[in-house]
């Protein structure tokens, strides 16, 4: 079946069977391999990609037909015009990850947290992160990270 | 791990999708959220030779609060029922707890309330919070829309009264009065685990104190979630106490029928049971302002 959807503000159209995965579509027939699959059963939160700008899925728990005619939002769409957007940043100053593998699933699904609560508390961070699974950083870092992140983005343009 | 092969159809309306799903028959499964379809496709519990799936279908995308109930439309997400406006009212308690520990909130956004009730796993959140709360399924059938109260609705493990070729359009949960409260209760091993067990309680006074209504159901204890009879019996007509809350537990303990697993054996899941439906009345009582 045809599939069209948008990734980052780019449109994909391809043919495939309707079992194909989300995230093995993003990955293997756009070519986008920073959604990671890690357990590939919706429990580590490496696959999640952020849908129609507000919502956080685990792509590998979505099937590629379901997001025909929809927008993607991936790690790679996050930084423009070569500027790290202000969770890359928050992840990059606060030492937010070390292997790097579970990143992109946290940076997508604070993507989707501060959407919605754009001043959380570090509660909130740590019950909006609880599908998301790190074994390096023991989450203290990543916390600060999105801390970082929505005090850059609650600040007015030009303030920074 | 990937799943079997199937069709995928996307209709446009619900007249569609019920006309989809009464020409596959068994064959058809609907997809809702998928978080728990999905999985089971993947691990190959599941193999439906075609997937009807109802996520374009905005007439289903609804949560809206009437006269006599919380009406839920098959698509709506259980993050659509968390952030609500009006969930922390005090007499949705019961639903604002579930509603922020079914699976993990990622999760959250794509499940959907309505698909789980259908999924019926042994160990929901959403099955145990409808029978506590006496919520009944609207389901499209071949002669026309029923409604359906939990008790009847929820058959066996992964088993509801939905036949082959109907739909569920919704659930409806009634309004409970001012003073309502309720708990969740839910021990896990980890974020996104299965209960190992968990109780949901809701409980309405009369203007004397004295309980006018109540309700007490497990997840995790049996076949699929169990109404504690027992204890809705010892507690209704009576004022909380102490002595009350611990009948209510006992029935409890006694009610549940758990299976052993790596979560725990049949002694301790009992005894979750007991302990869990005690604090959720205790927390129930205390958002009423009753210390018992």
């Amino acid at each position: 079946m045809k599939v069209r959807v948008t990734v980052n503000g780019v449109a994909y159209e391809r043919d495939v069977e309707p079992r194909t995965l989300l995230a093995y579509f993003l990955r293997e027939e756009c070519r986008l391999t920073g959604t990671h699959v890690g357990c590939d059963t919706s429990s580590c939160g490496c696959c999640v990609v952020v849908l129609d700008g507000t919502r956080a899925v685990k792509s590998c728990t979505m099937f590629a037909a379901q997001a025909d005619g929809h927008e993607i939002l991936t790690v790679e769409g996050l930084a423009e015009g070569g500027k790290l957007h202000a969770l890359q940043q928050g992840f990059w100053d606060q030492h937010g990850l070390q292997c790097g593998f579970c990143t992109p699933g946290m940076l997508l699904a604070s993507y989707a947290l501060l959407k919605h609560q754009p001043n959380p508390s570090e509660a909130d961070i740590r019950e909006g992160l609880a599908g998301n699974l790190c074994r390096c950083t023991g989450y203290q870092n990543i916390v600060k990270a999105v801390q970082q992140a929505a005090a850059t983005l609650g600040q007015p343009a030009g303030t920074t | 791990m990937i799943p079997a092969a199937f069709d995928y159809l996307r209709p446009l309306t619900t007249d569609e999708a019920f006309a989809h799903l009464q020409q596959h028959g068994a064959e058809a499964r609907v997809l809702a959220g998928g978080q728990s379809l999905i999985p089971a496709m993947r691990f190959r519990l599941a193999r439906p030779a075609v997937l009807v799936d109802i996520n374009a279908l905005n007439d289903l995308n609804y949560l809206r609060v009437a006269d006599q109930a919380l009406a839920i439309g098959a698509i709506a997400r259980d993050s659509d029922v968390e952030r609500a406006p009006w969930i922390g009212e005090r007499r949705w308690s019961l639903i604002h707890d579930a509603s922020r520990v079914v699976a993990d909130p990622v999760v959250r956004q794509m499940g959907t309330v309505v698909g789980s009730l259908c999924h019926n796993d042994p160990s929901g959140d959403w099955t145990t919070v409808a029978l506590a709360s006496r919520a009944s399924l609207v389901v499209r059938g071949k002669d026309g829309t029923r409604r359906v109260p939990i008790d009847a609705f929820l058959v066996d493990s992964f088993t509801t009264a939905i036949a082959d070729g109907e739909m569920a359009l919704g659930a409806e949960f009634p309004v409970p009065d001012d003073r309502t409260a309720g708990s969740y209760q839910k021990v896990e091993r980890k974020v996104g685990d299965y209960a190992t067990a968990a109780a949901a309680v809701q409980v309405s006074l009369n203007a004397d104190g004295t309980i006018r209504s109540a309700g007490v159901a497990l997840s995790a204890a049996g076949a699929c979630a169990v109404r504690v009879d027992a204890a809705e019996k010892a507690l209704t007509g009576q004022k909380p106490s102490a002595d009350l809350i611990r009948a209510a537990s006992d029935a409890a303990w006694k009610r549940s029928a758990p299976q052993a697993d790596a979560r725990g054996s049949i002694e301790f899941k009992k005894h979750l049971a007991g302990v869990l439906v005690a604090r959720g009345l205790r927390q129930a009582f205390s958002r009423l302002g009753v210390q018992a």
